[in-house]
């Protein structure tokens, strides 16, 4: 059952927050929600091999490395959203 | 007016009496202005790019041009055009503009087809009603006190209130086949890997692809044709080699009435069973056991998926940036902010299905119903040609009616399924159904459309193609 400390956690770990008058709406959804994508378990499996020996051959396919494009042909337009910036660098907060 | 028909008006009669391509846009801008105030399907109708309408018109003048050239088209808001905000209705994207084309827009400037704005949906995707823009809900046209579904109502809605010719959308678990079926037009979920996701805003990556949505089943496939194919940019396209165009006869549908039977309005089931006998073919019930508790799977997967995709809107390079103590406040009040409820509720679910002590219950379990749903269409593909259901389980319904998001998920039963399992899936009008009109007095009821939904093997558009014309002309 979801819980206001369960709901906090989660919102920290997904780095959102949560207001209070959003709480209990969202405790009451989600105890709704979740019992009903439990009925999952009630899929009954036709092969008993694992999903795992199912999975294709072929995956996680990578780029080669290699230059997919001339450098710095998107720089100026990738700057231009900066939220802030320092010439062509984007500036933070200081960490350390 | 249909791509087929626009095209030929660009081409037909003598130099001086035949339409031209600044005509046409013209036409195009002025009636979006004018009906998009009630509708509110485009975010925004964009001027006219006077070097793109000055070389689609010579193109069209050297008899070198595809039919698309100098049609203008809607285009949804989660797909980048450069240079043009590209928001996914959200206002952590509000004024984000895209800084190269979407790979499907590459190809449609080849094919020298003109963009007449962008189209309104569900925060990224998030929905089924177009209700979650942070930009207002797109209105049906065919009763405004209705939904135009979604995700992608305002492509939907801007095609059937015919002030767009036709428009692309894309598609996580129905997002362009929910809003066809409520607006009356046709809508194309491609294969999984047909067509490019280069530059499209992600919702659930193993599910989402783009589509056309339009007034005929021709010109759905004229826009599908044009933006299929392989993109090196995007490492789940089909590679040429494995393009295989797979076209059968169709001998036999096959409905999964198991389903549906005891769940439809009356009136509902009696246009779906009509429409599926006018057509003709051998009619064989079939069983799919795990489609039900699909819906469950494709859930706790589209969480898991969302909550991922969405990690990367930090408020840092690009978006809305709110700034507080430190970096972490910075993070959380620029996510806190720019997300709407359904992406905040979403990426809380998906964070809870993935962690540690959860994921074997849910992410894993559904990652396994999801196997076994694949398993199922492939020994009914072994029976039959084509799978039938309706669409959606009802006409468009009231804005506001569901504002409870379970009972809005639920809603998806019938097309989610072409999403789990990467099978392209069509819905074509099937005629309208009667239901009360509230916004006038007692007694007066509105025509409302409802679509039937077409399923076929990997790779075999051209069947859905096919069937979808009989629909049209039976």
């Amino acid at each position: 059952m979801a819980t206001t400390e369960k709901v906090r956690k989660l919102a920290a770990l997904a780095r959102i927050r949560v207001e209070d008058a959003e709480l209990e709406k969202f405790i009451r959804e989600f105890d709704a929600i979740l019992a009903y994508v439990e009925t999952v378990s009630t899929v009954k499996m036709s092969s008993p091999e694992s999903v795992e020996e199912e999975k294709p051959l072929l995956r996680n396919v990578m780029r080669a490395d290699g230059e997919p494009h001339t450098t710095g042909v998107y720089t100026e337009k990738i700057v231009e959203q900066f939220p802030a910036k320092d010439g062509n660098a984007l500036s933070v907060k200081q960490i350390l | 007016m249909t791509i087929v028909e626009a095209a030929r008006a660009l081409r037909d009669g003598s130099a001086s009496r035949r339409s031209t391509v600044r005509d046409l846009w013209d036409a195009c801008t002025a009636v979006a202005q004018a009906k998009n105030l009630e509708l509110n399907a485009f975010l925004e109708i964009f001027d006219a790019n006077e070097s793109a309408i000055a070389s689609a018109q010579k193109r069209i003048d050297e008899n070198d041009a595809s039919l698309l050239c100098g049609i203008p088209l809607a285009i949804k808001d989660n797909i980048l055009i450069e240079g043009k905000i590209a928001s996914a209705s959200s206002k952590i994207l509000e004024n984000y503009r895209a800084t190269y084309d979407a790979g499907v827009i590459k190809k449609l400037k080849d094919a020298g087809a003109l963009f007449l704005g962008r189209t309104n949906m569900d925060e990224f995707a998030l929905g089924g009603s177009t209700e979650n823009s942070a930009f207002g809900v797109t209105k049906n046209p065919h009763d405004i006190s209705r939904v135009s579904g979604g995700t992608s109502g305002g492509s939907a809605a801007a095609v059937a209130a015919h002030i767009t010719i036709a428009a692309l959308g894309t598609d996580t678990g129905g997002s362009i086949r929910n809003p066809a079926s409520y607006c009356g037009v046709v809508g194309l979920k491609p294969t999984y890997g047909a067509v490019s996701r280069s530059g499209v805003i992600a919702a659930a990556s193993s599910f989402d692809q783009v589509g056309p949505i339009t007034k005929t089943v021709e010109d759905a496939k004229v826009l599908f044709d044009t933006i299929r194919g392989y993109d090196a940019n995007d490492s789940t396209s089909i590679p040429d080699a494995l393009q295989k165009v797979k076209k059968k006869e169709i001998r036999t549908i096959g409905v999964p009435r198991h389903l549906f039977a005891d769940v439809l309005d009356a009136d509902m089931l009696e246009r779906f069973t009509s429409t599926i006998k006018n057509l003709g073919f051998e009619v064989k019930d079939i069983e799919i056991p795990s489609a039900k508790p699909a819906l469950a799977a494709y859930y706790i997967i589209n969480f898991a998926e969302v909550s991922t995709n969405l990690a990367r809107f930090d408020g840092m390079r690009y978006g809305l940036a709110k700034r507080g103590d430190t970096l972490l406040d910075d993070y959380i009040n620029s996510r806190t902010e720019g997300f709407g409820e359904e992406a905040r509720r979403r990426i809380l679910l998906g964070t809870f299905v993935l962690s540690s002590g959860y994921i074997d219950a849910y992410y894993r379990k559904a990652d396994s119903a999801r196997a076994q749903l694949t398993r199922e269409f492939a020994k009914a593909f072994e029976e039959v040609d084509i799978i039938a259901t309706p669409t959606m389980p009802t006409p468009a319904f009231k804005i506001g009616d569901k504002s409870d998001p379970l009972s809005l998920y639920l809603e998806d039963v019938f097309t989610i399924l072409a999403n789990l399992t990467g099978m392209p899936a069509i819905s074509v009008p099937m005629g309208f159904v009667e239901r009360e009109n509230p916004s006038t007095s007692l007694g007066i009821k509105k025509q409302l459309p409802v679509g039937i939904h077409f399923s076929a093997p990997h790779q075999a558009e051209d069947m859905l193609f096919a069937i979808g014309e009989k629909v049209h002309s039976t």
